[in-house]
């Protein structure tokens, strides 16, 4: 990235001070909530506003425009609300007060015909020659958890984190975060291209290759306008970073125009598929399998493998987790090691499954499950594992909690020991896949049925990701070991 | 405007870059075709070709499995019998017969977003109903190439199939890597057809193809 474009994107990403133009006191209107959203959030720099009339809207006394702000402001963010017609004349006044980076809400430019195209290159000329980076126009907003920035004019703020997002759509943006919020895997930056008429996508990904903040990609993305350079570009990133892309308009037809059986099977989508397969990057067909791949990658190491170890207390989720690993092209149910048996042998009554799955059959004590996990994990030949079971003695202590004749009857003990241990399991899993350096995921439905289950809670306390299905941890994981694979037979480490 | 190359021009630029083609012989008479027949072996395969002829099969200008020169003479005679003013400059094809039980299809397309790619997958006549294929951009590395065979849903038709051995994994990658090789070299190539790419012993034979040029205007 050019040390240009890369000063800009830090003004747009970490400014150390941000004026909304064209702020507005109708708590309706998008120059009220933009404002309102940047104060609320703990935003640590200086904030000001502008606006026609002045006055004070949300404690900040408005000034009517950029040349009225104090001299001694130190601004390098422009959030800009205010109609097109107004824009050139407002990015040449914050340019002459040094700010470098502005982002544009308004409408009116390339998605309103022809006149809004023109108004639009000539909006991007004059950054250019000004010196100021424009983001957008027509985009929802940009956020920043390291500086606490959440100047967007939709919600939500989400948690700190690692996954840096850029989406074509702004509302994938809102998408991604929400599920954030929900699962407690954060985000580092989060933008909204909207026309993308001087940056796109792929300046904000590369942008994230070299931040400190973001260690994994998630785009959205729809119309590639060159995709050769869009494949080049990615392909140049994809060995620093994991990116994790989700395409809309994926089910286009083929070129059914062409002469060829080779054009007619060309469609958009396969030729997009085969890009991302060469470039390394991720592709997922679904928002929520994009935001997983993205959060497990965020969350978990690389598996050095494809041969994946289910651990479960319950025999029937054991066995659908080995369908969907066996039915996956990037995974493989491990072999059950004939040491890795012999050892938990030493661990359970015989009623065990003595295979992948490792179905534990109730035959668990107090100690079993981490000691299970950790003999797991260690074996060389084992490079992922599953579990499940998490939560379910929790479950029922909620029952007996919420039931008639809790705390007697010895109920008080037995949920707090329930509840104990599911935290100690979750934190288990963290722990030892920390120490051996293998990915460990932890599924349950009780993720989203009771997220606030000591088992589930304790997951996302630990920074990790609690899948609600094992189907999606077994899609995620093969998201990881595909990666893998393609660095290790490209010699990256 | 583009322009396509004869069945036998396009086979020869293919071999240029390593793609494997059967040892073909041209012929403008009966006479001619009967001697070529003789010296490559029966059976043996006829065709019409010419520059302005894309699809041979539809038409009935493919006779397969000749047996001897009688059977190689009134095939001759019928097809170029059937030539019409349209098609132009024809020539006759002599190939080996050749059989196999896996037909697999290979080319090259110019993507109006990301331009030109190398296409492996499943041939024959249900290629495009079945659609297992996979596509890379050119120039293709080696390990692209690898990777594109295993994102093929069919892996089971690679592997030994109804007494034939497995797929030649080294020759099918030579024959991807050769198509990007010459997608790279000509960039007049706006698309190859290699359908069917036929899997003959376990080595895959471009049987036909189908060349299409950017014309010069």
């Amino acid at each position: 990235m050019q040390p240009e474009l890369s000063r800009q994107m830090r003004s747009l990403f970490d400014p150390r001070g941000v004026v909304v133009a064209g702020a507005s006191s109708h708590p309706g209107k998008f120059g009220f909530v933009a404002l309102h959203n940047i104060l609320s959030q703990g935003y640590a720099g200086q904030v000001y506003a502008t606006n026609r009339d002045s006055g004070t809207i949300l404690g900040i006394e408005t000034v009517p425009s950029i040349d009225d702000l104090p001299a001694d402001a130190i601004i390098d963010l422009v959030f800009v609300c205010t109609p097109a017609s107004a824009n050139p004349e407002l990015l040449a006044a914050c340019a002459r007060r040094g700010i470098s980076a502005a982002f544009i809400t308004s409408a009116g430019y390339g998605e309103a015909g022809e006149a809004g195209l023109k108004a639009e290159l000539e909006l991007v000329a004059l950054a250019a020659e000004l010196g100021v980076l424009v983001a957008g126009p027509n985009g929802q907003g940009v956020i920043s958890t390291p500086s606490k920035l959440c100047a967007q004019i939709v919600a939500p703020a989400p948690p700190p984190g690692h996954i840096g997002v850029a989406s074509q759509s702004g509302n994938f943006v809102s998408s991604f975060q929400n599920y954030a919020v929900q699962t407690g895997i954060g985000i580092s930056r989060g933008v909204s291209a909207g026309n993308a008429a001087m940056v796109g996508v792929a300046d904000y990904l590369e942008f994230y290759a070299d931040d400190p903040e973001t260690n994994v990609g998630l785009a959205y993305v729809e119309g590639i306008r060159d995709g050769r350079e869009f494949f080049d570009r990615l392909r140049a990133v994809t060995p620093r970073r994991p990116f994790v892309v989700l395409k809309g308009g994926a089910t286009a037809g083929g070129q059914r125009a062409a002469a060829s059986h080779t054009g007619a099977l060309a469609s958009d989508d396969r030729v997009f598929d085969g890009m991302c397969r060469q470039a390394g990057i991720t592709r997922a067909a679904t928002v929520e399998e994009a935001f997983e791949a993205a959060a497990t990658f965020a969350t978990q190491p690389l598996p050095r493998g494809p041969n994946v170890a289910v651990v479960t207390t319950a025999g029937g989720w054991g066995v659908v987790t080995a369908d969907a690993i066996t039915r996956s092209p990037d995974l493989t149910l491990a072999a059950m090691p004939d040491d890795l048996r012999a050892k938990i042998d030493e661990k359970l009554p015989p009623r065990w499954s003595r295979n992948n799955p490792i179905d534990l059959a109730g035959g668990e004590t107090r100690d079993t499950i981490p000691e299970v996990l950790e003999l797991v994990a260690s074996h060389p030949s084992i490079d992922a594992i599953i579990y499940l079971g998490l939560g379910i003695q929790s479950n029922q202590a909620q029952l007996m909690k919420d039931g008639p004749f809790y705390p007697g009857d010895g109920l008080e003990r037995i949920v707090g020991y329930h509840e104990r241990q599911d935290e100690r399991f979750a934190r288990a899993a963290a722990e030892i896949s920390t120490a051996t350096n293998k990915p460990i995921l932890t599924a349950t439905e009780l993720a989203i049925a009771a997220p606030d289950n000591p088992g589930p809670r304790t997951v996302r306390e630990t920074g990790r990701l609690c899948y609600s299905a094992s189907n999606r941890a077994v899609v995620a994981l093969g998201h990881l070991r595909r990666y893998a694979q393609w660095r290790e037979r490209r010699g990256l480490q | 405007m583009s322009l396509t190359l004869s069945e036998s021009r396009s086979k020869h630029l293919l071999a240029d870059y390593g793609v494997p083609v059967l040892p073909e012989r041209n012929a403008r008479t009966a006479d001619e075709a009967v001697g070529a027949a003789t010296e490559l072996g029966f059976p043996c395969v006829l065709k019409l070709c010419g520059d302005a002829i894309a699809h041979k099969t539809e038409r009935g200008l493919v006779r397969l499995n000749l047996g001897d020169e009688a059977a190689v003479r009134d095939a001759a005679v019928a097809l170029l019998d059937a030539a019409t003013p349209d098609d132009g400059d024809v020539e006759l094809l002599i190939a080996p017969m050749v059989r196999g039980a896996r037909e697999l299809i290979a080319g090259v397309h110019t993507d109006a977003q990301f331009g030109r790619c190398v296409m492996v997958g499943l041939g024959g006549i249900l290629a495009e109903a079945i659609a297992d294929v996979s596509f890379r951009l050119v120039p293709l590395e080696r390990v692209d190439a690898e990777e594109m065979i295993e994102d093929l849903a069919t892996q089971a038709l690679l592997g030994p199939f109804r007494g034939e051995p497995a797929i030649d994994r080294d020759a099918l990658i030579a024959t991807i890597l050769g198509l990007s090789e010459l997608a790279t070299a000509q960039p007049e190539v706006v698309s190859v057809d290699v359908n069917p790419l036929l899997v003959v012993d376990g080595r895959p034979v471009a049987v036909d193809a189908l060349v299409e040029m950017r014309g010069t205007d």
